[in-house]
């Protein structure tokens, strides 16, 4: 056997990344952040407020979480309508007992349909976030440019007309994006995305746009789904990272800690409990709680 | 093809002459970190996807991006609090991409050996002169890096030929991190030279452990700690951690982890050591 002998060529062997996204900088380098307050770990919860329709798309992926059965797949329907009409409720009333502002990365069919919703979360002080339009609304490469760009114009003008505020961050499905994403998204306004995740402190792409690593290992989606185990040990872990955060942040500079929250897993009865304690453990331990746009605001004064 | 790729003797786990590790320790362990470069867009094997996506993976690429721009450190800081040397695989392109964590690893007096040029290249169906070619890269790259000759070999995502461990050996490479089969290095049969079995491991590796066996953090602590513990109790036993920065070093994970080297540290019994000074006080005694 023999290869194509151009797989033996490597044109892109160089210093830096194999891409001009974003340039190579190691976080330990970085200058160091100082958080509001003196805080040593910014907590940044946001949570992902979804729709999924009952008739799922395969292009140009099926969303995590989506249906699973034949049609019409009530389980899976009904039960991430759980999350958005009872699970969110509990989430936000946690969020209010802490007296924490969060981040909601909302799909913008939700305000179609509920903007009863948004005015809650407007109304306790939440940032918005767009996630897109609902959850046949993913990007990959291979996406139509004029297709992507309509899908990320259709969710910010529409959470902007139902909330009234124009959403300065984006979160991708499944932290998805095409080769035209990061540019689609500047040109379109939007100031930072939350969707890599190679980083713990915000950093700026080449073309200006800021990202706001959400660790996907983090996330309830990742360790109470996936992985499942139990919400004690998702909150031990939680406590766990910001303990070790906590420690680099008192010689290295503030760190951040990121909790991604599914209203139709963690705002289950036998979970929120755990979850409502995590939250009041970091209070305690001193957690600075800000927005996806605080975050960025404190950060991007420093640079 | 063959069903038995006759590479080493059947050698049954009890009636073998007892090794020695120096300091008369127990076990030697060795933490092998893999220090690696994923691309973004390489071009198709015939045989292997490096994605599961279309390019780019943004989650993919950008958790082992992870590893290079923060977690790497954060490994290696705790590994040597405790006293514990890396014996990296290294995909040798991290040498031009990031010479900085390289170096990273070299002032801690790491060892270097090779896992490929880059762990998205696949060596199934390389021809001869294709693998002398990654080969030769391999010893050149990582000897303009840091100086060091490397004795070790682990293919580029566990991918090889039959050729790989003949030609390693022609190369005057010493050990394969290749083969699974035992807890104590082994003699493996070549065409060309010496080369000897380094025990590895897939099931404490910290991928295995997160993400086949889905443990928490806490529980891959835990499931080092007993490793070790057994190969002591036995004795003249090879522990191999391998890890990969951007799985160890993720927040939650890096403080039980580092918990677990403390203890093993603590024990007393436990040679920490390089695979190369494994490989030379076994063939010692051979």
């Amino acid at each position: 056997m023999t290869l194509d002998p151009a797989y033996l060529d490597y044109p892109h062997r160089q210093h830096g990344y194999d891409h001009d996204i974003y340039g190579w900088s190691a976080l330990k380098d970085r200058k160091p952040v100082a958080w509001p307050g003196g805080a040593n770990v910014a907590v940044w919860i946001c949570v992902s407020l979804e729709f999924f329709p009952l008739t799922p798309t395969d292009t140009p992926f099926r969303a995590p979480g989506h249906m699973q059965t034949a049609y019409p797949d009530y389980r899976h329907y009904t039960a991430r309508e759980y999350g958005t009409r009872v699970g969110f409720y509990r989430l936000l009333d946690a969020f209010a007992k802490a007296h924490i502002k969060v981040s909601v990365a909302t799909n913008s069919t939700i305000a179609e349909r509920y903007p009863s919703i948004i005015a809650d979360i407007v109304s306790a002080g939440h940032e918005i976030v767009a996630h897109s339009t609902d959850m046949n609304g993913t990007i990959a490469t291979g996406l139509p440019e004029a297709d992507e760009r309509a899908l990320i114009s259709t969710s910010l003008d529409t959470l902007e007309r139902v909330s009234g505020t124009r959403a300065t961050g984006w979160l991708s499905i499944a932290r998805s994006q095409s080769w035209n994403t990061p540019r689609l998204l500047h040109e379109a306004g939007v100031r930072y995305c939350c969707d890599w995740v190679n980083d713990e402190l915000p950093y700026r792409f080449e073309n200006g746009l800021i990202n706001l690593p959400l660790n996907h290992e983090l996330s309830d989606r990742q360790i109470i789904a996936v992985q499942q185990q139990s919400a004690d040990s998702y909150a031990q872990q939680m406590c766990d990272a910001f303990d070790w955060l906590a420690g680099e942040a008192a010689t290295q500079g503030g760190r951040m800690l990121p909790l991604h929250i599914t209203p139709y897993i963690m705002g289950l009865p036998y979970r929120i409990d755990a979850f409502e304690r995590l939250l009041a453990d970091l209070k305690a331990n001193g957690a600075w709680f800000a927005s996806g746009d605080e975050i960025i605001a404190a950060w991007d004064v420093q640079q | 093809m063959k069903s038995d790729p006759g590479l080493y003797d059947f050698v049954p786990y009890r009636s073998r002459a007892p090794i020695v590790w120096p300091g008369g320790k127990q076990v030697a362990v060795w933490v092998a970190p893999n220090l690696e470069y994923y691309e973004i867009d390489p071009p198709a094997h015939p045989r292997r996807k490096a994605w599961t996506k279309v390019h780019p993976d943004v989650v993919g690429y950008s958790h082992r991006d992870h590893g290079n721009r923060v977690s790497h450190w954060r490994m290696a800081d705790v590994m040597t609090r405790h006293g514990f040397p890396g014996s990296v695989s290294l995909s040798v392109a991290l040498c031009q991409h990031h010479p900085e964590v390289v170096a990273d690893g070299s002032a801690r007096g790491w060892e270097f050996f090779s896992h490929g040029i880059y762990n998205t290249r696949y060596a199934y169906d390389m021809d001869e002169e294709q693998e002398r070619a990654i080969i030769e890269d391999s010893i050149r790259t990582v000897r303009e890096a840091t100086g060091q000759t490397i004795r070790g070999w682990l293919a580029p995502a566990l991918t090889h030929t039959e050729n790989t461990l003949d030609l390693i050996a022609e190369y005057g490479l010493d050990y394969t991190c290749d083969l699974y089969h035992d807890d104590q290095p082994q003699r493996v049969k070549t065409k060309t030279g010496d080369l000897i079995s380094m025990p590895y491991s897939l099931e404490v590796n910290d991928h295995y452990g997160f993400f086949v066996y889905n443990m928490s953090p806490r529980d891959y602590a835990d499931t080092l700690v007993r490793q070790y513990r057994r190969l002591a109790d036995e004795g003249g036993t090879v522990m191999c951690i391998p890890l990969h920065a951007y799985l160890i070093g993720q927040p939650h994970r890096i403080g039980p982890f580092e918990e677990a080297l403390r203890e093993i540290a603590a024990d007393g019994r436990g040679w920490l050591t390089t695979a190369g000074e494994i490989a030379d006080a076994w063939a010692k005694q051979q």
